[in-house]
């Protein structure tokens, strides 16, 4: 074996998978686990802990993969994560954990991702469930969210003996990991309800169909309903539209109405009742990771897919491995284009899309090159779809029917990054709520910040 | 699991369900609306609450079968359970907002049209239960499809009915009646709020802004979340994009694009059309119907 190199892991043949909803990634078997856990050097001062926000004892683990003792692996996952199986599927590892990899200067980091995958799918196949408290403690936190903030933050203070419930909008917990990635990437089934079992399986309650702000509000729940404490991991579910002509035609949707039509609603398979339009020819408008999944969703659909990217490959802040997936797959890249009209028929449906091309100017505020008009390069391209990715906010649900809640000019709820404090007492908030959309990792990392902040917020009381 | 303690057939296709949902009943006004689910794989289904009882907990909702959703409600059976109920979404109607002595002086005409009866009851029942005057104009196809009738007769300080067909009551559209109400009977009115199928309400509307009374509706678009996520529900209201379960469903009438509304309502007919027809013929259906475009 050569150290420099990491033990590559078996996809789903890119031809095959353009037609299928099956994951795409197959995972390590524990003999590739085993190898690919012994390029681990074990560093003293381990760099990969320090990119990781929930500070998993990632050399810990990997020794014990090493070793062939994967429950042991497991515990030490589950100290500080209670969705590995997830991040072990989406989080960028390229930018915390492997992109410190002190491997990864010389050669392949360790396959950092993929181990904790394995480590979680071997548990879960072998019924090995986490440990929670040994006794309650009588305190009350209500956690209002069931997406990854909301899911560990609730794990982790169910662990310390909080009496903990989760109020969740949707008929279905797991937020935008059940509406908003597709199967292909987090098997819904498998991955993604055991977690949630397991997070149940420490005593959290999960009230499905309560919308905070409208069925119930936080200052009930602290002065009606006796909570003590209340996280809110509410996440940033609302859509962004360009505000261009044409777009209220039929045919354009937002990248959360597509995706949570397909996972939610399962609208991919032929035996759900929700309907969702079967494209010949569509353009989703966009370049983050939310883009990408409505592209391979509508490609796996039947449709020809054109991502129209306003800026170039460089700037696309999709993850690369997702990118380099939907390349595969056979998505094709409009770089440097940007939507300007929808072009509808005459009884309103999309019949094109018409744009112009770009180049990049001078940096802008977010360091990355400002992209400009070419004069007189519109053109128009025919879709009969458009899908617009552009990125959600907040729902003002929450902060506009609580008093003394602060929320900031985004329309993000203000909280400290230390503990996700808010203006209110007992009141703590984290992830996209707080920072606009993110990552399921950061999430997590400011759902378990809470936790630490409401358990001594709670044991000085 | 939310109980059914009440499910009646109202009308031919019109069924009636009181359900237990406690958060809902505490927390809801009149104008705002719940979605539903019947079993595990169902559509979420929005419908508007037709009322409510705070001390039993109940909500009751009006449900038209027409989709495969709704087809699936026929067979439910008090005691049955949805599977899911979660609301109240939305707005209220902006009448709960307003000083009782301000809507007192009001004169107030609703318009309520077919299935947009339902909805229109809890508005006219709160106002009376608060001592201001409302007159109601119900319309229906036919004699056959009137609902709530008696119910409005308590609540309503003139009721109208009217029949497309003149099977009973007036005869001809609730446009006729409202215009023959204002024109013809000396009836001056200074608020309208019109309930119904959009067409219905972009004609009320077109008739409004003739007499010159300003006017509510309630829209009723696709919509998934409910909650402002999808989008789905986006209209046109002054040249504005608005989301109906979040911003609405009630609007100013007379700025709404029914045009486009109902455009939008199209998106998936085939579609649900195709749910429809599978649902019914079950295996046996194989397209070739020429009308749902096969099981493409």
């Amino acid at each position: 074996m050569d150290v420099l190199n990491k033990i590559p892991v078996s996809e789903q043949d890119p031809k095959e998978r353009a037609h299928n909803f099956d994951e795409v990634c197959l995972g390590y078997k524990a003999e590739e686990a085993q190898c690919e856990a012994s390029r681990c050097i074990n560093c003293k001062n381990a760099q990969c802990i320090k990119g990781c926000p929930v500070a998993i004892n990632i050399p810990g683990f990997i020794e014990q993969v090493k070793n062939g003792d994967f429950e042991a692996a497991y515990q030490i996952i589950s100290e500080s994560s209670a969705l590995p199986a997830i991040c072990g599927r989406v989080c960028p590892q390229e930018s915390q954990c492997e992109g410190k990899c002190i491997r990864g200067i010389k050669g392949d980091p360790i396959s950092i991702g993929k181990l904790e995958r394995f480590v979680a799918d071997w548990a879960r196949e072998n019924n090995i469930k986490p440990q929670g408290a040994k006794e309650l403690n009588g305190k009350k936190v209500a956690v209002i969210g069931s997406g990854p903030a909301g899911l560990t933050c609730a794990g982790d203070l169910a662990k310390l003996g909080y009496d903990v419930t989760i109020f969740e909008a949707l008929h279905e917990p797991g937020g935008v990991l059940v509406y908003g990635i597709p199967e292909f990437r987090l098997p819904k089934e498998d991955v993604v309800k055991k977690e949630i079992e397991n997070v149940k399986s420490l005593g959290v309650k999960i009230e499905t169909n309560v919308v905070i702000g409208k069925s119930t509000t936080i200052d009930e729940l602290l002065e009606e309903e006796g909570f003590d404490a209340v996280f809110i991991g509410s996440g940033a579910g609302l859509p962004k539209f360009m505000g261009i002509p044409g777009e209220q035609a039929n045919g354009v949707f937002s990248a959360n109405e597509y995706l949570t039509r397909s996972n939610l609603m399962k609208a991919f398979k032929n035996a759900s009742d929700t309907p969702i339009m079967h494209a010949t020819k569509v353009a989703v408008v966009g370049g983050g990771n939310v883009a990408m999944d409505a592209a391979r969703t509508a490609l796996r659909l039947g449709a020809e897919v054109h991502v129209v990217y306003r800026r170039s490959e460089e700037e696309l802040p999709a993850r690369k491995e997702e990118v380099h997936h939907a390349k595969e797959e056979g998505i094709i890249f409009d770089l440097l284009t940007n939507p300007v009209e929808i072009i509808a028929d005459e009884n309103g449906w999309v019949s094109g899309i018409k744009c112009i091309k770009m180049e990049l100017g001078e940096p802008d505020a977010s360091g990355r090159r400002r992209p400009v008009e070419v004069a007189g390069s519109e053109f128009v391209m025919d879709v009969d779809c458009v899908i617009m990715s552009l990125g959600t906010s907040p729902n003002p649900l929450i902060s506009s029917t609580t008093k003394g809640l602060e929320i900031n000019n985004h329309k993000c709820i203000v909280a400290d990054e230390e503990y996700g404090k808010t203006t209110k007492e007992a009141v703590y908030a984290g992830g996209d709520a707080v920072t606009g959309a993110a990552t399921v990792i950061l999430a997590m990392g400011a759902g378990k910040a809470a936790a630490k902040g409401i358990h001594e917020y709670l044991s000085n009381k | 699991m939310y109980k059914i303690v009440d499910a009646r057939e109202l009308t031919t296709n019109i069924y009636l369900f009181e359900v237990e949902a406690k958060r809902v009943a505490k927390s809801c006004l009149p104008g705002q609306f719940v979605i539903v689910r019947t079993n595990e794989d169902s559509e979420r289904i929005p419908l508007t609450i037709s009322d409510y009882n705070r001390e039993k907990g109940t909500i009751t909702i009006v449900v038209q079968t027409i989709g495969a959703g709704t087809t699936m409600m026929k067979s439910l059976k008090t005691g049955d359970y949805f599977h899911d109920f979660v609301g109240p979404l939305g707005k209220a109607s902006d009448l709960c907002y307003e000083d009782i002595d301000e809507l007192k002086k009001k004169s107030i005409i609703f318009v309520a049209g077919g299935l947009g009866t339902a909805p229109v009851y809890p508005q006219v029942k709160w106002l009376h239960e608060h001592g201001v005057d409302a007159d109601v104009i119900i319309g229906a196809k036919t004699k056959d499809l009137l609902i709530y009738e008696d119910e409005m007769k308590e609540v309503a300080a003139n009721l109208y009915v009217t029949t497309d067909d003149g099977s009973y009551g007036r005869s001809g559209m609730v446009t006729k009646t409202l215009t023959d109400l204002v024109k013809e009977e000396g009836k001056q009115y200074n608020h309208c709020v019109a309930i119904g199928p959009m067409i219905m309400m972009k004609f009320v509307c077109l008739t409004t802004k003739e007499l010159n009374i300003p006017t509510i509706v309630s829209m009723n678009p696709i919509m998934v979340d409910g909650t402002g996520m999808c989008g789905a529900c986006r209209l046109t209201v002054g040249g504005e994009v608005k989301f109906a379960c979040v911003d609405g469903p009630e609007f100013d009438g007379h700025l709404v694009d029914f045009d486009q509304a109902m455009k939008r309502q199209a998106i998936y007919k085939t579609a649900e059309g195709r749910a429809l027809l599978k649902l019914q013929e079950g295996d046996t259906h194989h397209g070739g119907c020429g009308i749902c475009g096969g099981d493409k």
